[in-house]
């Protein structure tokens, strides 16, 4: 490894200048939400005080804050599980060519594609015309799952074109069932992966808007009330709010990978029982 | 275990096709169906009418707003392409140890999980006429009054827009590129080639796929983007997005579907020309 070139400072200084332009304006409002109580939608500060998440708390002149969190949470774990399980069925089944499954794949790309509004729109009419009413917990979920289900399956199949099958032929040759082999070896194998699709499916649906809009009903989600809070709020109480969501956010990505930490050091002290006569 | 594979696989498959068929497919018929139907001024009713693609094509407006719609998704292609090829092809081929390259390859895709409202929201104190922008350069002596374009015009809606998704180019050419055998790059070096020779013969070819899956990303998400524009523009701009969704906001649902059907036809059709230079499932 030889010396650093000029092209590897200019690079880097791209690479900061674009993390600056990732995360310089989020920061500026976690800044600005703690302008003080005179104070407005931007620079200077106005005195520094917790007014503005002390409003978040207070009884709301609009919306319902809360409740819309407590959804976006309940329905955010709704996606994640659904997304794991079928994502992980799907990808075993598309491990072998069966009838069909071009068309599933193609599919499940066009779920990912297709302009969200489509969605919306689409499932929001269906509803109507089957008469049934439109609720974040049934057509809004399944909506979502048209935008967290091809991210699972995509990482599905980055993860089963890396599987080692020897291991699957292995537990067959000691005449493990079909059941066996997914539940006592592949699961175990591809667990830490499981953990990536579970975050993609909770963050997706959590943060999740387009496809939501039309389809969540007369209970809206988190981001749909910060959406609604956009035309009639002029306060930073919208900075502060969205403060805490993308606190909350982080909070959760740091969860998961400090899970996917943590397997990796267990497996790496656990992981073999080779030669231990088990 | 006499089950044939087929019966087995779609076994598997059941759930994601039921949600496919369900919320996907079913939905898209209904669309296709009701940009027939006729509409009220309160209601829609049954029918097969050609009204509603007669009036959209015959409408000025249309021609406009699907010209801005390939303007933003063009402009947007190309500074999410420049910046996200940059940015993977530092963290592939510059930064040294493998632990800094994932910290900072995660540093670059945090973002995607957090909020996307929030992050246009959070261009409002830069961008503002009293935002750290335009007094930056007031400071600075730049300009003499504040630039009144920074925010709610065609600027911000594509500075709003190259933010959201350069991460979805940076993430497959970073992946492709890190699958690039490296002593391909040594067997230029040993060849004479130059830098700037090697990356534009050797890496530009090879990181193709990616290119053209993050390019799928970006020019889709755009194309049938209709929040970014309405909130960016401060309602001033238009896409064929905000069309259907103005439309959907008058109830004349046969009116916005028949533009859906259109919009859809014109995604899948600029997919379809993409496709042909990539196999997806080989590149995962």
């Amino acid at each position: 490894m030889g010396k650093r070139s000029t092209s590897f400072y200019v690079l880097a200084g791209f690479f900061g200048l674009f993390l600056l332009f990732l995360y310089g304006p989020t920061i500026t409002i976690a800044i600005l939400s703690f302008q003080g109580p005179q104070g407005g939608l931007t620079f200077p500060m106005n005195g520094v005080s917790l007014h503005w998440f002390h409003d978040l708390f207070q009884q709301q002149a609009v919306g319902d804050i809360w409740g819309a969190f407590r959804r976006s949470l309940l329905l955010g774990l709704m996606v994640m599980v659904a997304t794991v399980v079928v994502s992980v069925m799907a990808g075993l089944a598309f491990r072998k060519r069966f009838k069909g499954s071009g068309v599933l794949f193609y599919l499940a790309i066009t779920s990912l594609v297709i302009p969200s509004i489509l969605i919306s729109l689409g499932v929001g009419l269906l509803f109507d015309q089957l008469g049934f009413k439109v609720h974040w917990s049934t057509s809004g979920f399944g909506s979502q799952l048209t935008w967290t289900l091809p991210f699972g399956l995509l990482i599905m199949f980055a993860v089963f074109n890396r599987f080692d099958k020897s291991y699957e032929e292995a537990a067959r040759d000691q005449g493990a069932s079909a059941w066996q082999i997914i539940w006592h070896v592949i699961l175990p194998i591809i667990a830490p992966s499981l953990i990536g699709v579970a975050l993609f499916g909770f963050t997706l649906s959590y943060d999740e808007f387009a496809r939501t809009l039309l389809t969540s009903g007369s209970y809206n989600t988190l981001p749909l009330e910060i959406y609604g809070m956009t035309t009639n709020v002029t306060t930073p109480v919208i900075y502060a709010l969205g403060t805490l969501t993308t606190l909350f956010s982080l909070m959760i990505i740091a969860l998961f990978l400090l899970t996917v930490w943590v397997m990796g050091k267990r497996r790496s002290r656990f992981g073999s029982d080779a030669g231990k006569g088990v | 275990m006499a089950m044939s594979r087929h019966v087995v696989g779609w076994m598997q498959a059941a759930p994601l096709a039921l949600v496919l068929a369900g919320f996907l497919v079913l939905p898209v018929i209904l669309i296709v169906v009701v940009s027939f139907w006729g509409a009220t001024e309160w209601s829609i009713y049954p029918a097969f009418l050609w009204d509603n693609y007669e009036f959209l094509f015959s409408s000025p407006v249309t021609y406009r707003v699907f010209f801005n719609t390939f303007k933003y998704a063009l402009i947007t292609w190309a500074l999410t392409l420049g910046i996200g090829f940059t940015v993977a092809y530092f963290l592939a081929f510059h930064v040294r140890g493998q632990t800094t390259q994932i910290a900072l390859f995660l540093l670059c895709t945090i973002p995607f999980w957090t909020s996307n409202i929030i992050r246009m929201i959070s261009w409002i104190p830069f961008l503002g006429r009293n935002g750290i922008a335009n007094q930056t350069l007031l400071d600075w002596g730049l300009i003499n009054q504040p630039l009144e374009w920074l925010l709610y015009s065609d600027f911000s809606v594509i500075l709003a827009f190259v933010h959201l998704y350069t991460l979805f180019m940076v993430v497959p050419i970073f992946n492709t590129m890190m699958r690039i055998d490296r002593s391909l790059l040594e067997a230029a070096y040993d060849n004479g080639a130059s830098g700037f020779q090697t990356l534009w013969h050797v890496i530009v070819p090879l990181t193709k796929p990616g290119i053209m899956i993050g390019t799928i990303f970006v020019v889709t998400l755009v194309m049938g983007d209709f929040i970014t524009v309405r909130f960016m523009s401060g309602s001033q701009s238009a896409n064929v997005g905000r069309l259907i969704s103005n439309d959907i906001a008058l109830l004349q649902y046969p009116s916005a579907a028949a533009t859906a059907v259109v919009l859809l036809c014109t995604v899948l059709l600029v997919i379809a020309i993409l496709l042909r230079f990539v196999n997806i499932r080989k590149e995962l």
